[in-house]
């Protein structure tokens, strides 16, 4: 499977919180930040990311959930909620190992990102105004760390 | 209604009691929000001829119609209360996270009054206003008592606005921090939280935002973020502001040592593109940004090693040239001090320049100053001084009054060098080679700022020249003046200012898709001009008299003394014509006083 998911760099991300806002939008047709899927953390003055779901292989949500209600689609990796089997109970929202799945107080069901199903692009990748988030395979993240350390590397040996 | 929720939230402390006032839409358009909206709710809620730091003074905040929303740089609040560093208006903006809270949690703005018996802080928990026990924060620094707060309540998003050590100890001149390591800087909003006994305001606010148009304001939005990637914002987001250090160095115009020079020798080292090279962590944003200006500096070896701030040019430059500093990591370190304890950098730096030249002089000997040597260009000095000022300990105790009340104390020709005006000391531009500026310091309502004015703009820009004082330079400060009341009310930043093709039509646009309100630019330009005389009305009220409007003596007596505009003067006659000029264009009277027909122009009637 390709496994696409999303995936911020920190040293682009700024902390300005859109993503969520786009997220709500997308997803709830609404302002509504709890109801975003993306989450923007700040740890530091300086060091911020926003996470979502990350697509596990062997994901701890789906194991977890005493209903079978959560299932993940081969293809695509994407965790897919059965609104009538979910009674909202939480116990993948503590199984989540990155804390990205929320619960729909209003609908007791919980909402995890599906990467936009049916969108070209995932709308909190086409709201990052510093191109942050990026919609990418684990071969692909792989590659991009193998270019950087080498380009850091080069940069050190220059300055040497 | 939408975008605002029409609903203050007015606290008094001594009580104990909250209590939602409802605000309608014609209102709430004809202040717009932020800075209009907070000087309207000021005028109404504090008592006239109040002592700023007693408990009749009133601290309104106010966010923009667009808080809690997604376009771009639209999410800062205000906050006005009478300044105890001026006794007039004082308003002072912050970017922030903090905004959007508010307004989730239920309301476009908060009046608070009345002085708590203890320290306390208030938590805005949605529609809950819960007062809380601030005792074991009293004493703490912003940074430890936003991070407390957040442990207590058990919620990392709830986002805070507070004071530091400063503010409780009422220095004049001390700030309200919020979102770690965001300023409303100016005019001692600290002080008057300090003296109110209010330690922070805690804000969670979880609920959906409704705007009247979500498609288009998404489309519109997203298409003001694009822009605001572009050529102006270039300056913004690679080097920050500090970038003008180069710039006015190489025009003369960057004030060095308390003013006595123009051009700092060796700018290259405090230079903005020196900080980037050997200083910078990260550029970051304040919420709903797609500029990222904030340069987040850390500083790497030596004595200060380990300091770690944010750092703009306003800041740079009052720690660093005005005290003839050209260590980056002794301003580096100033400004992390001030931030921690809650200073205003400005006012900080201005006034330890002031005190140097009072000791070089001999003014203020070593018996005076603690045994500080405070010759120009000690970092260590001035690093000294401001715990010194935030506590007011030794010689911190008149430093921490400001250049004009510590001037009036010790004498000695020293009221010459105060670089303020109402108190407020001078932002990082030399008023003699920027004469439509300087006509923007010396009326301003808040005192010397460059904020509430842009009238440095048409000097830069090369639309006047800028060395020449002449009739017509009102009309323009005026205008210039309008126009940051219209940002400082919508709430729209003022670096996204260059992103708008005509600002006045797209805001508008904006507006209308959020709120649903129809205003037309024509109504946003009266707008700011109701904004500004509200402003005025509000220091007339306070004694303002036209001698207030004033330059400082150094300004108007010594000629320009480098860089290309040399020997350049701004005589008192000048400056009189300008601001005779400016009162003219304003369609006030001689004294500078806003005739009963100008306000009721303006739709402030019930203020005449």
């Amino acid at each position: 499977m390709t496994k696409e998911f999303i995936v911020c760099d920190p040293n682009k991300c700024v902390g300005c919180e859109l993503c969520e806002l786009a997220c709500a939008i997308e997803k709830a047709e609404l302002l509504d930040i709890t109801r975003t899927r993306i989450f923007s953390i700040r740890v530091e003055p300086s060091l911020m990311m926003s996470v979502t779901c990350r697509m596990c292989e062997s994901p701890t949500c789906v194991a977890s959930c005493p209903r079978d209600a959560l299932s993940q689609d081969e293809e695509t990796g994407v965790i897919h909620v059965d609104e009538d089997e979910c009674v909202g109970c939480g116990w993948c929202v503590e199984a989540c190992e990155f804390g990205v799945i929320i619960e729909d107080a209003g609908k007791a069901t919980v909402e995890i990102c599906d990467l936009c199903a049916g969108r070209k692009v995932p709308a909190c990748v086409e709201y990052c105004p510093k191109d942050a988030l990026t919609l990418s395979t684990p071969v692909q993240i792989g590659q991009q760390t193998r270019k950087e350390v080498l380009g850091e590397l080069l940069a050190e040996l220059i300055e040497a | 209604m939408d975008a605002y929720t029409g609903r203050v939230l007015h606290v008094d402390l001594g009580r104990r009691k909250s209590q939602v006032e409802v605000l309608e839409p014609a209102f709430l358009q004809k202040y717009l929000g932020g800075v209009g909206l907070a000087t309207r709710l000021l005028i109404d809620n504090g008592e006239p001829g109040c002592d700023p730091l007693g408990e009749e003074n009133a601290v309104a905040i106010a966010v923009g119609a667009l808080a809690g929303t997604m376009v771009p740089c639209g999410g800062k609040h205000a906050m006005a209360a009478k300044s105890p560093l001026t006794g007039f208006i004082g308003d002072s903006l912050s970017g922030s996270y903090w905004s959007n809270a508010l307004r989730r949690a239920g309301y476009d703005a908060m009046v608070i009054k009345g002085k708590a018996a203890n320290p306390t802080y208030v938590f805005v928990d949605n529609e809950y206003t819960l007062f809380r026990d601030a005792e074991a924060l009293w004493g703490q620094e912003s940074f430890a008592t936003e991070e407390a707060i957040r442990a207590e309540i058990g919620d990392s998003r709830v986002r805070v606005s507070c004071i530091g050590v400063a503010g409780e100890k009422l220095v004049p001149y001390a700030c309200v921090s919020n979102d770690r390591g965001r300023q409303a800087g100016r005019t001692g909003m600290g002080a008057v939280w300090g003296s109110k006994n209010l330690k922070a305001i805690a804000v969670r606010g979880t609920q959906p935002v409704s705007v009247a148009e979500l498609e288009e304001l998404n489309k519109l939005s997203l298409d003001l973020g694009e822009r605001a990637q572009g050529l102006a914002t270039a300056k913004y987001r690679v080097t920050g502001t500090v970038g003008n250090v180069l710039t006015l160095n190489r025009l003369g115009l960057l004030p060095t040592r308390n003013f006595q020079n123009s051009v700092l020798e060796s700018a290259e080292q405090v230079s903005g593109e020196y900080l980037q090279s050997h200083f910078k962590e990260k550029a970051v944003a304040c919420s709903g940004c797609p500029i990222a200006c904030e340069q987040v500096v850390r500083v790497r070896e030596g004595s200060y090693e380990g300091a770690r701030v944010s750092v703009d040019y306003e800041t740079l430059y009052a720690l660093g040239p005005c005290c003839g500093i050209d260590s980056l990591p002794g301003i580096i370190k100033a400004a992390e001090l001030c931030d921690r304890y809650g200073l205003d950098t400005i006012s900080t730096g201005v006034t330890i320049a002031w005190a140097m030249e009072c000791y070089e002089k001999g003014i203020l000997t070593e018996s005076d100053t603690d045994g500080l040597e405070l010759n120009f260009g000690n970092h260590e000095a001035s690093v000294a001084l401001i715990e010194r000022i935030a506590l007011r300990e030794g010689i911190g105790d008149l430093l921490a009054q400001g250049t004009k009340r510590a001037s009036e104390k010790v004498g000695q020709g020293s009221e010459k060098f105060a670089m303020q005006s109402k108190g407020l000391e001078l932002p990082g531009y030399e008023p003699r080679g920027l004469k439509t500026y300087a006509l923007g310091l010396a009326v301003g309502t808040r005192g010397a700022c460059h904020n509430r004015s842009l009238a440095y703009e048409p000097d830069m820009k090369g639309q006047v020249d800028r060395l020449k004082a002449e009739k017509g330079r009102g009309q323009i400060a005026a205008e210039s003046e309008d126009l940051a009341a219209t940002l400082d009310s919508m709430m729209f930043c003022k670096f996204i200012r260059g992103c708008f093709e005509d600002y006045h039509e797209e805001a508008t646009e904006f507006y209308r898709l959020a709120t649903g309100l129809d205003l037309s630019a024509e109504g946003l330009k009266e707008a700011g001009e109701r904004i500004c005389n509200l402003k005025k009305h509000f220091n007339v009220r306070e004694g303002w008299e036209k001698k207030d409007d004033w330059l400082p003596a150094r300004i108007l007596e010594e000629p320009l003394p480098d860089g290309s505009g040399q020997g350049t003067t701004l005589v008192a006659e000048e400056l009189r014509l300008m601001i005779d000029d400016y009162y003219e264009a304003r369609g006030w009277t001689e004294d500078g006083l806003i005739p009963a027909e100008q306000l009721a122009k303006l739709g402030l009637e019930d203020l005449s």
